[in-house]
């Protein structure tokens, strides 16, 4: 068979056949695949969820937002078996990383300790910025069991508590950056709903007292 | 003439070898190697776009007139590629998040756009779908030759088995230019081992 002359009805014929059967064939892929795509990230979330959190028996399916800055932070609270808040998830995020964006989870327990965190997603560089994600759990660079109630979470060239990444302090400012601010998100929200649910415990007061402590910490604005 | 079967094989995997002598689609090829695992789905995504787009321009090719071909087979490679991708993420999630954008990018990946303007457009389906094949395979074959070097000498790894402790590895490797430097390495070593086939070849012909 010889191939068709570039006339302009051939010519646009084709085009759109081709067109149309492209648009088809994607429709229905995607229509096919949208339950599972939204599926796995639904259970990336909940594990991303529940690996800092303290032991709980449920956990908000759908977090609550915080508008902070430019940032978005997502609070998933956690509830023990008689529905008491046991302490919450964070995603929290900055923009002031090395390269871009860093997204990390933070865990709190009911008193405002961390508990574990997670770094979601960073451009930062390998060997450098991107131990993050072990670097905050040992030594004096830990920010595991701290609470911004008795300790500086800034690093220590700014007078604060913690170590930086040697040679990654951008980095470093960058995720304690985030992490202050899913405090600040922890303590705007869980406290005051846990305030409602229980009479004032001890723990409850001295988060409180400190809200106003934190958010000298935290910038506002960048 | 036409080549035979076995010389379309043998052209994909080492003489037009897509990566380490045309040097086509060296965006995929730097940016995603830096490991074997990381390198090899790449590679095996692009042979199954190239595989498809082959086949399907192949079929085409009579319907298809000389002024509408680019367009046409950019819709073709573009429906194939968007359609990996959505499988990609429904079967593979954390494979999808590694390779991230170079997934999509696979549309411009110029070895794909190449064999089909270059071969599938002017042969029958089953030589095209075994150039696509052979193409394929040739690029993956490379793609994960540069991901086991540059995360063996990187972070002392193969394919995440750990072969000797992150701490020695060179961290150069893994990043931007190592890279380049592998690729190079590479690229003269197969240009050697070709000289010296060539050699011997000539030899015994005399």
């Amino acid at each position: 068979m010889k191939r068709l002359k570039s006339n302009f009805l051939n010519m646009f014929l084709v085009l759109s056949g081709i067109t149309l059967i492209a648009a088809y064939t994607l429709t229905s892929v995607y229509l096919h695949t949208k339950d599972t795509i939204q599926k796995s990230l639904l259970t990336k979330q909940l594990s991303d969820v529940n690996s800092v959190l303290p032991a709980h028996a449920s956990v908000d399916t759908l977090p609550v937002v915080i508008k902070e800055g430019d940032e978005n932070l997502k609070v998933y609270r956690a509830y023990d078996s008689t529905g008491n808040i046991v302490g919450a998830a964070v995603e929290s995020s900055s923009n002031n990383g090395y390269k871009s964006r860093i997204d990390i989870m933070v865990g709190f327990d009911r008193s405002g300790r961390i508990i574990n965190y997670n770094v979601l997603k960073h451009d930062e560089t390998l060997g450098l910025g991107s131990l993050m994600q072990n670097w905050f759990r040992t030594g004096k660079s830990s920010i595991l069991d701290r609470n911004i109630c008795n300790c500086n979470l800034s690093v220590s060239k700014d007078g604060g508590d913690i170590d930086a990444i040697t040679a990654a302090t951008i980095s470093s400012r960058a995720f304690l950056f985030a992490v202050r601010n899913a405090y600040f998100a922890f303590t705007s929200h869980v406290e005051t709903v846990s305030k409602v649910q229980q009479s004032k415990s001890d723990s409850t007061m001295n988060v409180i007292e400190s809200i106003s402590k934190i958010n000298k910490y935290v910038p506002k604005t960048r | 003439m036409k080549d035979s079967g076995y010389t379309i094989i043998v052209k994909g995997l080492v003489t037009q070898n897509p990566v380490l002598v045309l040097t086509l689609g060296m965006c995929p090829t730097l940016a995603t190697t830096t490991s074997a695992l990381n390198g090899m789905s790449m590679g095996l995504a692009t042979l199954l776009v190239l595989l498809g787009s082959n086949i399907v321009v192949s079929l085409l090719k009579n319907i298809i007139s000389d002024k509408i071909r680019i367009p046409a087979y950019v819709v073709v490679i573009a429906t194939f590629v968007s359609v990996i991708d959505m499988l990609i993420h429904a079967n593979f999630p954390a494979l999808h998040e590694s390779l991230g954008i170079f997934i999509p990018l696979i549309v411009v990946n110029c070895i794909v756009l190449g064999r089909a303007e270059a071969f599938a457009s002017k042969n029958n389906v089953f030589r095209s779908a075994l150039d696509g094949l052979a193409m394929g395979l040739g690029f993956t074959l490379a793609l994960t030759l540069l991901g086991v070097i540059r995360e063996l000498l990187g972070s002392g790894k193969i394919f995440g088995l750990v072969i000797y402790s992150e701490h020695y590895g060179a961290l150069l490797f893994v990043l931007a230019p190592g890279a380049f430097i592998t690729l190079g390495f590479l690229i003269s070593f197969l240009n050697k081992l070709k000289k010296t086939l060539t050699l011997k070849g000539n030899k015994n012909h005399l």
